[in-house]
Order: structure tokens, then C-alpha cells, then sequence
């Protein structure tokens, strides 16, 4: 479907460039969007280092472990198909417990290494497996207490009260996330049968 | 209820970062190999994402620049403000999932002309802080270890979206409307 999606927004948006004789900005949107991502990944560079080193600390000591353990049936339930023992149960929460608490920062390097975790349990490692659907689910739904970038936005444009909309952010961040929950059982629950 | 959370927000790291290797220590963990040997991993998993969100950040500005965002917006907006959805906040329920920085900017040009405070301002506010950008983290947390067929996690991801746009529109005009 990625495959779909990324020709679909290429080819629109040349067939849409040329309709409107300004075909000229292809070349210049492509390599802007180009030198974005680049320094996207710059960026992210100092966060993964940083955030990667502090965790196997976490690992080495066994206190990854022990966090999962705390929370065991939940994550059992979310991700039936990884070990009970296994290393990325304690990665998983890390990240999911980030998002919560707003630490964006640090929950990209743990949700990366919650992947490649699971990816050592992976028979073919050029597809995902459901366990690594659900995890993405969780982390596109945005499930966070605070929305703290937009807090700091309202702040810059003079609202009286920025943060009056935690309460309706929460409600609609546990209702995206409630359904991303149920949408991935169901589509594994298909896909599992499908493999059968 | 905001101040604790907030207070809570920024005491977590710096407690994290103190408790994390003191118990390592504690468990007689070699704390600055160990950290050193983790670090490690961090740069070439940066590095391997470059290629993914090239790509994809390129589609993306493509379509974004070109106007055939704009073009399928114009399409989609009859038919949702049939509805009754706001048709000022319309663009952001298809630029949100797939831009984080176009969304981000949209929601700032809702601010500018009917103000932060506005029921659709209120709904733009709620509908960016209430997901994440989909196909951004898809590319990222899947492009991380090579994963190229990403099964169902795609349509999981807008269909989940979509929920949270409707959650925000509804608890927004009960709360605010």
C-alpha cells in the first residue's frame, strides 16, 4: 500500500504541476523535501546516540526487565505473539510510557529499538510482523497527556487560556488510540486467517 | 491538574537520567561502557533512515508544493461539510497524517486569521495534538530495520485518524461549541 500511496503523491503532483504550467516546481519541491528529511535524520543522530546509551544501561542492569514485568498482562495482551522474557516487551513500555508523559525525544530511539527487537523474532525480515503493527498503532494514534507543542503554539499567538484544550486532546487522543487498538486486532485477526 | 503534569513533564527526564544509571551502578553495571557500547548503535541507525524519509519527504513535498493536495482538498470538501465539518479546518484532517511540519504550519494560518481562542481554531488545536503524523512514523520505525511490506499497518494508521478527527470534532462542539 506504501508502494500506492508514495507513486500516488508523485504522479499527482506532477500531472497537477504540469496542468497549471508551473512545472518547474517539481524540481525544486523534490529537492526541498529531500534536504528536509536529510536534516531530519541529522538531527535525530544526537537523540538516538544519546537515548541508545542511556537504555542499555537500563538493559545491562536488568531494569528493562523488571519494568516489564510490572505491566505484563497489558503488554501480553497488546503483543500475544513476543516472549514474556523478552527484551522487547521492556522497549515497548519505554516508548509507550514516553509518548505518555510527552518525551518525544526519547520515544523514537526506544520505539527503534523496541523494531529491532522484534525483528530478531522475525522469519522474513523484509515484512512486518502483526507484533510490529500493533506497536506502530499505538505510536500513529499519538497517545500523549500533554500536547505540548501546541500548547506553546497557542501561547505564541495570544490565547487566553493555551491550555483548555488538554481535555478535549485527551478524549480524542483515547479515542484514536482505542481504535487503533481495535482496527489492528482486526486486521490481524483477518491477516491470521488469511495465513492459514 | 495542568501545573502537575507539567511539573511531572519536567522533572521525568532528569530523574530518568539520574535513576537509570545509578541503578546500574547499584547492580554493578560498568555504567559508562555500557552506555558507550548502546551509543554506538544510535548513529548507524540514523544514518540507515536517510534513505526511507528521502523518499518519502520527497513525495510528500510534491504533492504538497505542486498544489495537488489542494486540488483533492477542493474534491473531498462538498462532501464532508455536508456533513457539517467546518470546511476551514478541512485541509488539516488529510495534510495531518501525511505532514507534520505542513500541519503544524496550517494549524499557525488558522491562529493568524480566526485566532487560537475560535471554536476552529479549539478543533484545529485538538485535532494536531491528538494524533501523530502516520506516515511519518511509519517510515520511521519500520524504515529503521529494513521492513518493506508493512501489511495492514498503513490502513490501521489513517483509519485510526480518521477516529480521532470525528472524537475532536464531536468533544470539541460539546465542550466548546
Amino acid at each position: 500500500m506504501v508502494n500506492y500511496i508514495w507513486l500516488f503523491m508523485i504522479v499527482s503532483g506532477i500531472v497537477a504541476a504540469a496542468a497549471q504550467g508551473k512545472i518547474e516546481v517539481v524540481t525544486r519541491a523534490a529537492l526541498q523535501g529531500a534536504s528536509e528529511a536529510v536534516a531530519v535524520c541529522i538531527g535525530l543522530i544526537s537523540i538516538m546516540v544519546f537515548w541508545m546509551g542511556i537504555m542499555r544501561i537500563a538493559q545491562d542492569s536488568n531494569l528493562l526487565q523488571k519494568f516489564a514485568n510490572l505491566l505484563r498482562p497489558f503488554v501480553q495482551w497488546l503483543f500475544p505473539g513476543i516472549p514474556a522474557n523478552h527484551p522487547a516487551m521492556g522497549y515497548i513500555l519505554s516508548n509507550i510510557s514516553a509518548n505518555l508523559f510527552g518525551l518525544g525525544n526519547a520515544a523514537t530511539p526506544m520505539g527503534i529499538k523496541a523494531m529491532e527487537e522484534m525483528q530478531k523474532l522475525n522469519p522474513d525480515p523484509k515484512t512486518a510482523t502483526p507484533a510490529m503493527c500493533t506497536l506502530l498503532a499505538l505510536n500513529t494514534s499519538g497517545l500523549t497527556l500533554i500536547p505540548t507543542t501546541i500548547i506553546g503554539l497557542r501561547m505564541k499567538y495570544g490565547s487566553l487560556d493555551p491550555t483548555e484544550i488538554i481535555g478535549t486532546t485527551l478524549f480524542a487522543t483515547c479515542c484514536s488510540t482505542l481504535a487503533a487498538i481495535l482496527l489492528d486486532r482486526w486486521y490481524r485477526r483477518r491477516h491470521e486467517r488469511a495465513a492459514l | 491538574m495542568f501545573s502537575i503534569i507539567g511539573l511531572l513533564s519536567k522533572w521525568m527526564l532528569p530523574a530518568i537520567l539520574a535513576f537509570i544509571p545509578l541503578y546500574g551502578a547499584f547492580r554493578k553495571v560498568p555504567v559508562y561502557e555500557s552506555f558507550i557500547e548502546g551509543a554506538k548503535e544510535g548513529f548507524p541507525t540514523a544514518i540507515a533512515l536517510i534513505p526511507h524519509l528521502v523518499g518519502m519527504m520527497v513525495a510528500v513535498s510534491i504533492f504538497r508544493e505542486s498544489g495537488a493536495l489542494h486540488f483533492f482538498l477542493q474534491g473531498l470538501a462538498p462532501l464532508l461539510s455536508w456533513f457539517g465539518f467546518p470546511e476551514e479546518v478541512l485541509p488539516l484532517s488529510l495534510l495531518r497524517p501525511i505532514s507534520g511540519a505542513g500541519s503544524l504550519a496550517f494549524v499557525e494560518s488558522i491562529y493568524r486569521t480566526y485566532g487560537p481562542d475560535s471554536f476552529v481554531g479549539r478543533l484545529a488545536s485538538t485535532m494536531q495534538g491528538s494524533t501523530d503524523t502516520t506516515l511519518f512514523v511509519l517510515t520511521v520505525y519500520f524504515g529503521a530495520v529494513g521492513i518493506r511490506r508493512s501489511l495492514y499497518a498503513v490502513k490501521v494508521g489513517f483509519l485510526a485518524d480518521f477516529a480521532g478527527f470525528l472524537a475532536s470534532w464531536l468533544i470539541v462542539s460539546m465542550v466548546f461549541g
